[in-house]
């Protein structure tokens, strides 16, 4: 080691435990999977070939806009105290509406706690997300009516449900041309829980209809990529036994395109494919983050420049696929879609104070029944004191 | 799927637990398609214990999967196979090796029903032999079934006798609640008679405790492996002229209370038995609710005979931490002190 390549390494040593080498880096550039540059420009990709009509285009543009602003809007109503807590997904709206937009009405979706964007494509109604937020529900909506599972909050423990789900597929003969198949989300930080790792080792082995998507949006909370790996993370899934990929995930026609062919290997009984959808959470962690305190506002300006919306904006407007008036009128359904949500937050009311005896047991307990009766009978006598006021 | 016809010998056997056990996840994926027996080595070898001998066998490979080697993986996959319909029967192999589990079955498993108002249930069945007594090394000693009851959204229970195992596991494979089923793995070999047929329609509900030596003068608390351990307890009891009730608890949660204060109001003493050690253990929240509703019935406070508070000791003084038949008559003695 030169003396100059010792002194970096010196000094990296003060923000990472790793010794600088020629392992760092891997042999070549990784592949990025890309069919819209961040300038709105179309690329092509021989593997993954896309037709979309103009109308599907502007579907999907209306999609991500509406995404953003459900966002917005929950931010907001933390800020005014209606929500406990929002986790954005600002920046990752092309990763969850291409890949969300990928799955038939069959499949079946795992999300984290930021999957707003596919709720969304799932045809979950936005309010729904606002209870878990604004601690309401715990979640509360049936999986089984659009297809996507409850919000799971402990980190990648989702990706083995969905795993044993897809395993359920297998056994219910639902692996074929017609089949059915299973994607779950998950982060960069998550590709650390040894859980994500069970689920890489069980889904190969069993060849199990499942496609994991990683959003790596750089950051778990404060930590940034580096801490979690060395490799590029799609490069672990060979190790495992199945094929990954490294995708654009600002590029919603790339996600769309990617998640789409590995949904039908998968269902088709081709095993697991891991994507990374290479991306970047411009927001805080939550709103209860600062990311002022651990990264540079330079690289969210250049990831600025990436925006997902923007680029199918640049294209629309360059094929002359849609004029302002269509943005217009996009704008003006996301605001109502703003004002619907807020409606709908401000009204939610506080569940009852004894439904928290509720739903824990299939059967009725007596051990539930009588603190909820000691409950009742406590609150009550507060409202004897009130009547002899 | 391999149909197995019960032989025309088949009746009122004399069985082990183990096979008692093997009968009843026998007669339960029988009955229902849905049911997965999943877990390490429960498929060829049969589990370490043999509780799934032959089953894969009949079968299929499709339904008594053998797993990779991953507890945690275990309980999430079978959750998401739950959310598939189906109804999987873990097993864990050793009560020590629970814990890489533990997050998928306090934070996951136990909360599913509660965080989706009702709408998923998960019928996940996690056996878990447990207790000492084998002369094993460590982390394969252990009943950590507290930690298990502390969690709102489980069922526990812990079998104490083949006949009841074999009813008791075809009850909780039926559950629609999550149940960690534990198994005294140092009874494994013992034999009662087992009624194949009419087992499970004799048995008491999966929530209910059952009396096992009716008496008068005190009442002996225990579960799982400490069932034996009791009832030769209140045989020597006797002949010190203490007529004692044997009250095998069954279901650790929910606990039957009514059963419990039944007696208590009747001997005016109680002593709980277990092997886990005493600190924060079940004999605490039944000596506490007793005491509470069963104050002026009794004539001395409740006893605790169970394990020291300290990690499992090595295996050749373990019978110093064990209770045993002179402990629970110590203990008994200490009540009629007051």
């Amino acid at each position: 080691m030169t003396v100059r390549a010792a002194g970096r390494a010196a000094s990296r040593s003060r923000t990472s435990n790793r010794p600088a080498s020629a392992h760092d880096r891997p042999a070549t550039t990784p592949e990025l999977i890309q069919l819209l540059t961040p300038e709105g420009e179309r690329a092509e990709h021989p593997d993954y070939p896309l037709e979309l009509s103009a109308d599907e285009i502007k579907s999907l543009y209306r999609d991500l806009v509406l995404v953003r602003r459900i966002d917005f809007e929950a931010i907001a109503l933390q800020r005014q105290g209606e929500l406990g807590i929002w986790a954005s997904l600002l920046g990752q709206e092309a990763a969850q509406v291409g890949s969300g937009r990928a799955l038939g009405p069959r499949d079946m979706a795992f999300p984290t706690y930021r999957e707003h964007g596919v709720a969304w494509c799932r045809g979950l109604d936005p309010a729904r997300l606002l209870e878990l937020f604004r601690g309401v529900s715990h979640g509360g909506w049936d999986p089984k009516e659009h297809r996507i599972h409850l919000y799971t909050i402990v980190i990648g423990a989702q990706t083995l449900h969905a795993t044993g789900y897809a395993m359920g597929i297998q056994r219910d003969g639902a692996v074929g041309e017609d089949g059915e198949a299973t994607i779950v989300y998950f982060g960069d930080g998550a590709t650390s829980q040894g859980d994500v790792n069970e689920a890489f080792i069980w889904a190969s082995v069993t060849n199990a209809p499942i496609v994991f998507f990683c959003q790596n949006n750089q950051w778990a909370i404060s930590e940034p990529l580096d801490r979690q790996t060395r490799i590029p993370l799609y490069l672990r899934a060979r190790g495992f036994g199945f094929p990954g990929i490294r995708v654009d995930g600002n590029d919603v026609f790339a996600c769309l395109a990617v998640t789409r062919k590995a949904m039908q290997a998968a269902r088709e009984g081709q095993g697991p494919t891991l994507i990374e959808a290479f991306t970047y959470r411009m927001g805080a962690h939550t709103t209860t983050d600062d990311p002022t305190r651990y990264r540079l506002s330079a690289e969210l300006e250049s990831w600025k420049l990436k925006d997902p919306i923007e680029r199918v904006k640049q294209y629309l407007i360059r094929s002359g696929m849609a004029k302002e008036d269509f943005f217009a009128g996009v704008a003006a359904e996301a605001d109502e879609l703003g004002r619907s949500i807020r409606k709908a937050c401000l009204e939610m009311p506080d569940p009852e104070p004894l439904s928290m005896f509720d739903n824990i047991y299939a059967e009725p307990s007596a051990l539930l029944e009588a603190e909820r009766a000691q409950l009742a009978a406590y609150l009550s006598s507060f409202a004897d004191e009130e009547v002899a006021r | 799927m391999t149909t197995t016809q019960a032989p025309a010998t088949k009746g009122t056997q004399t069985l082990t637990l183990s096979r008692a056990l093997n009968e009843g996840l026998r007669k339960a994926l029988e009955n229902d398609p849905k049911v997965l027996i999943m877990g390490e080595d429960v498929g060829k070898l049969g589990g370490v214990f043999r509780v799934t001998d032959g089953l894969q066998k009949d079968f299929g490979e499709d339904r008594v999967i053998d797993t990779p080697l991953a507890e945690s993986g275990i309980v999430g996959t079978a959750i998401g196979l739950a959310l598939r319909g189906y109804r999987p029967v873990c097993e864990i192999q050793f009560d020590g090796f629970v814990y890489p589990a533990f997050d998928q079955i306090v934070s996951q498993l136990a909360k599913m029903a509660y965080r989706s108002r009702g709408n998923t249930r998960l019928p996940v069945v996690v056996r878990i032999p447990f207790g000492g007594g084998i002369g094993a090394v460590e982390h394969h000693s252990e009943s950590p079934e507290v930690l298990f009851v502390h969690t709102a959204g489980l069922r526990v229970v812990a079998c104490g006798d083949p006949a009841d195992a074999y009813a008791m596991i075809q009850q909780a494979v039926d559950c629609d609640d999550p149940v960690i089923f534990f198994e005294p793995k140092r009874r494994y070999w013992d034999k009662t008679e087992v009624d194949l047929p009419g087992g499970v329609a004799a048995a008491p509900a999966l929530d209910q405790a059952r009396t096992l030596a009716a008496g008068t003068d005190i009442t002996l608390l225990c579960y799982g492996p400490m069932v034996r351990t009791c009832l030769e307890a209140a045989v020597a009891a006797r002949e010190e002229g203490r007529s004692a009730e044997v009250i095998d608890l069954r279901s650790l949660s929910p606990l039957d209370f009514a059963t419990i204060y039944a007696s208590v109001r009747k001997t005016g003493r109680c002593v709980v038995v277990h092997e886990a050690p005493v600190t924060g253990g079940l004999g605490a929240e039944i000596a506490a609710r007793v005491s509470q509703e069963c104050f002026y019935h009794l004539e001395a406070p409740v006893q605790r005979v169970g394990g020291y508070s300290i990690p499992y000791p090595p295996s050749r003084i373990e019978e110093h931490y064990l209770p045993d038949l002179d402990r629970v008559l110590d203990a008994v003695d200490r009540s009629f002190a007051y």
